[in-house]
């Protein structure tokens, strides 16, 4: 294959790198002014690259250390939508706060650009090129807030611990490397498949170690509350959407495809940080006030119970872990825009408790949250079930009871704090109502997020069935 | 009209929750417009509903023991459907909610002045969950009706409930859900065995015995809580106490039965052999619920959670009725549901009336109401009797059919059972002593009012009801004997597979 034909399948990146740069250097001579030109247009270079992802073929480039599959479609979608509407949030966000910087859609441009490499990726040193120009540019993102001392805590504490597991992963990497001889997964594959041995598993659980610190999971996942809880919101809304939606990605790609043959090898130690996540997830949860640290615990719940479906390692599994991250990314956009509209005499506040009556101050915007709180408690009729379903469907199938006794009576104990938002918001006597003037593009975020939440099991067909042929991608 | 007839399942099913959408968007204006026109148009389609409900019952044809009204369509996945239709089993548990909902509405008339769009918006959205539990014929289509349903009634208790409602709801929500998610693995292992959630081909599909066990064992978990059965029931006097009345009459007439209705659907057809197994461990759960209960209900000094404890102890003879798996037995433990269902729905109704007008429910605040309020005395007379099971009444029948049926299947348990019913007068007639007879002394009460017509138009259809189910229960014998009749018959054959006659093996053996 030649170099063009090669350039070509990585077209999105392309489009969004040379956008990026050009928009940098726009901003640079148009200054903070043109803060508002640049999220626009960064936003329509994100459609665009959506655009293209949407019609791309299924190809190879590089030698194979980039695919452009099903699977790696689906997920590409996912973090774009995720990326543009974190972009709008946080126009709107900033703009209220009169702390706009044209930098920041552009870094997030940047980090979107190493998701989708991630994704796409199918060798280790592929894999590790995005995932470092991702997590750099998400370093920079978490201490945006440079003024703030817990931003500035959040983005160091951040870099520190995840230079750390960028070194386990890349020590994980040279293990495998150096027992099967290769990087690449496909030739991977291979080698483990006809015998596995005591360097290759040392190497896998690095690899997973490494993996599990850049999902959030337990126990590397001391991370994200404080990160989640120093960030600006819509930064925030960035990390736990589009940024965990490739890590998650990256997660299922750089297991099964090398290990495929020998999920037994690899199954234990998924099971034990899947139940473990889960059960940490709802338990450190419930005691939590400030609203995004109890989403970061409870996004360490959510993927515990995703990874059950990785456990299963079959493509069932597989199809039920993306319909977990499309209704996480939803949820979790929909839930953002509600935290970045509490909002009083100018202030942006995150305790709990001052959501208090809420639904008799602003009735329709309590009953946006409630309805993405109970889909996040993954209650029935709304979106979270059926993700929840697929996931301990495929543990049930693969024979993981065990595990998935545990996990679900974890999303019962989790339950509760979500009830207690509820709690608050319904039962609860008034506060003083919020700050009217949510922008418009958070407050459509916001509907569109609980419309998907209310209306998904009326048609529930189409998501699944995409889902489904993602998933097989990966096992062909 | 052959639309209607076709799909009318699933009319009467989501024909709520366009109800509730009317509310939320279309009714606008001032809070005192807005909470009367949410009340009538709440009224309005409550009484459609019952009409719908009724329009089954006509075209219902009893002699059958199939499925009716089916209606099929592709939904989550191969083998995942939205099917639904009723039986003999199911049909009158649809008429019962769709026949209780409006006398919810009108009890919740005057009671009710907070927020009563959204009340009734919360009403709508169970009665449509409700109904669809009744009518899904797809695990899964069930098991999201049978758990949405928990969420307007945790916000019924929280929103409008009494002072400990916070923890009420709570309790009510996190053990109703604890029970369920077993089951949800319960059915999730059952899909992939069977290949299908499909309730009518699950019926007749054959688990393995062993595998049995657990289905059995995660299926009782979530009906035992809903049941609710000793010693799973503590949640249910919190959450009656606390709610308000028209959500304690949900959930002791309607609520409670979900977990009979599920026995009957799932644990004892689809897991025959294991119902047999198991049945010697409800018997005895059945037992102590009865007379436990009973006796905690006679030391209750507040009458909501006197009527909570008689609840449970009512459902242990369902439960009791429903596993001896005799004819007698299961329609016995489905009339008791049907006449319970009416009686502790008018019984809650009636201590409502008193607790709108005195704001108290402690039963030592009362005494000699009958001066004052004979109407009213007279309706809480029929209900109190049909509580204890008075003959003419229809909490006779069905108490009567299930000591039959366990007579047969187990003498002792109807030994215990039967003295269940001495200590069910006991409690229902001294509470009846102390708050409607001796001499009206309490300075409160000396100006308390008898029932308003409002009031009579809720409780005189009623009695009308519970007495005639006491008469003539052949209507609803005539629905119920053909469905009952096939699960017997099912479930023996099952069994059979399972435990083959001796003579057979010795035959094989041969």
């Amino acid at each position: 294959m030649n170099l063009q034909a090669d350039l070509l399948v990585l077209l999105p990146e392309l489009t969004l790198a040379v956008g990026a740069m050009v928009l940098l250097i726009g901003g640079v001579v148009g200054g903070d002014r043109t803060t508002g030109t640049v999220s626009w247009l960064a936003i329509l270079l994100l459609a665009t690259a959506g655009i293209i992802v949407y019609r791309d073929a299924p190809a190879s480039a590089f030698g194979g250390a980039f695919v452009v599959d099903g699977f790696a479609r689906f997920v590409k979608l996912l973090i774009l939508t995720g990326s543009a509407l974190c972009i709008l949030m946080a126009k709107e966000f900033f703009d209220r706060d009169k702390r706009v910087r044209f930098e920041l859609p552009i870094i997030m441009l940047l980090a979107t650009l190493g998701m989708l490499l991630m994704v796409s990726a199918s060798s280790f040193i592929a894999l590790y090129m995005g995932l470092e120009l991702q997590s750099l540019a998400l370093y920079v993102l978490a201490a945006f807030n440079r003024d703030s001392l817990r931003s500035t805590e959040a983005g160091l504490k951040y870099f520190v611990l995840g230079a750390l597991s960028s070194g386990m992963l890349l020590y994980g990497i040279s293990l495998i490397y150096g027992f099967t001889g290769s990087t690449e997964f496909a030739v991977i594959a291979h080698a483990a498949g006809s015998g596995f041995n005591l360097g290759l598993i040392f190497g896998i659980v690095f690899l997973v170690a490494g993996l599990a610190f850049k999902v959030g999971a337990v126990p590397f996942h001391m991370w994200t509350p404080d990160v989640y809880e120093g960030a600006p919101t819509p930064v925030t809304a960035f990390f736990v959407t589009a940024a965990k939606v490739a890590a998650f990605a990256l997660f299922i790609r750089a297991i099964i495809v090398p290990f495929v043959h020998s999920v037994h090898e690899w199954q234990q130690i998924i099971i034990v940080v899947s139940v473990l996540s889960s059960v940490l997830g709802a338990v450190a949860a419930i005691g939590q006030t400030n609203i995004k640290r109890l989403l970061a615990y409870s996004s360490i719940g959510h993927v515990g119970y995703a990874l059950l479906g990785l456990a299963a390692g079959s493509a069932y599994g597989i199809q039920g872990m993306l319909l977990y991250l499309a209704f996480y990314l939803v949820t979790n956009l929909g839930m953002f825009a509600c935290v970045a509209a509490m909002r009083r005499n100018g202030e942006s506040i995150e305790d709990i408790r001052d959501l208090a009556g809420l639904s008799r101050t602003a009735p329709h915007y309590a009953f946006a949250f409630a309805a993405l709180t109970l889909s996040l408690a993954g209650l029935p009729p709304l979106a979270g079930f059926a993700a929840k379903f697929y996931v301990f469907g495929a543990a049930m199938q693969a024979g993981l009871i065990i595990p998935a006794v545990i996990n679900v009576v974890a999303s019962v104990a989790g339950a509760f704090y979500y009830l207690r938002i509820l709690q608050i918001m319904y039962f609860d006597d008034p506060k003083p109502a919020f700050d009217r003037g949510t922008g418009a593009g958070t407050a459509a975020v916001m509907w569109a997020a609980t419309a998907v939440s209310i209306v998904f099991f009326f048609i529930p067909g189409p998501a699944i069935a995409v889902a489904g042929q993602a998933a097989q991608a990966l096992f062909s | 009209m052959s639309f209607l007839m076709s799909h009318i399942l699933s009319i009467v099913t989501f024909l709520p929750f366009v109800g509730a959408g009317i509310i939320a968007v279309l009714v606008r204006g001032s809070d005192a417009a807005v909470a009367r026109n949410a009340r009538w148009v709440a009224l309005f389609t409550t009484l459609i509903e019952f009409v719908l409900a009724m329009v089954i019952w006509l075209n219902f044809d009893g002699s059958s023991a199939q499925f009716q009204f089916v209606e099929r369509a592709d939904w989550l996945a191969p083998g995942i459907g939205y099917h639904m239709g009723v039986d003999g089993i199911s049909m009158l548990f649809v008429v019962l909610t769709a026949g209780l909902m409006p006398f919810c509405i009108l009890a919740s008339w005057e009671s009710i002045e907070t927020r009563v769009a959204e009340y009734m918006i919360a009403f709508l959205a169970l009665e449509a969950l409700m109904i669809g539990v009744f009518c899904a014929l797809d695990l899964v289509l069930f098991y999201l009706f049978f758990e949405g349903g928990l969420i307007p009634m945790f916000l019924i208790i929280g929103v409008w409930g009494g002072k400990r409602r916070i923890y009420a709801s709570f309790k009510f929500f996190l053990y109703t859900l604890l029970g369920s998610v077993l089951m949800l693995l319960a059915i999730l292992s059952m899909y992939f065995t069977a290949g299908t959630t499909d309730i009518v081909t699950l019926l007749h599909f054959h688990f393995d015995p062993q595998m049995q066990l657990w289905l059995w064992l995660a299926f009782f978990a979530s009906f035992a809580v809903k049941m609710p059965m000793w010693p799973v029931h503590t949640w249910l006097p919190d959450a009656h106490v606390e709610a308000p009345t028209a959500g304690s009459v949900i959930l002791a007439g309607i609520l409670l039965k979900m977990g009979g209705y599920g026995f009957l659907r799932f644990s004892l057809p689809m897991f025959a052999s294991a119902s047999a197994v198991f049945a010697p461990l409800v018997f005895a759960l059945s037992i102590i619920a009865i007379i436990y209960t009973s006796l905690v209900a006679l030391a209750q000094e507040d009458i909501k959670k006197l009527i909570a404890y008689s609840s449970v102890a009512h459902m242990g003879f369902v439960t009791m009725g429903l596993f001896t798996l005799t004819h007698q037995g299961v329609e016995g433990g489905i009339y008791q549901m049907l006449s319970h269902g009416v009686v502790s729905g008018a019984l809650f109704l009636c201590v409502g009336v008193i607790y709108d007008r005195m704001h108290t429910r402690e039963i030592a605040a009362y005494g000699g109401l009958v001066n004052r309020m004979p109407i009213y005395a007279a309706c809480f007379m029929v209900f109190t009797l049909a509580n204890v099971g008075l003959p003419g009444t229809g909490g006779f029948v069905g108490e009567f059919l299930t000591m039959l049926g366990a007579f047969e299947a187990n003498t002792w348990v109807a030994i215990f059972a039967a003295t269940g019913v001495i200590l069910s007068a006991a409690y229902a007639l001294y509470v009846y002593r102390r708050v409607v007879f001796g001499a009206l002394v309490k300075p409160t009460l000396q100006t308390i009012k008898d029932l308003s017509p409002r009031e009579i138009a809720i409780l005189a259809p009623l009695v009308v009801i519970t007495i005639a189910m006491g008469v003539y229960p052949k209507p609803i014998f005539d629905v119920t004997s053909a469905s009952v009749a096939q699960l017997i018959s099912d479930n023996k054959m099952a069994r059979e597979v399972d435990h083959p006659p001796r003579i057979a093996q010795q035959g094989v053996a041969k």
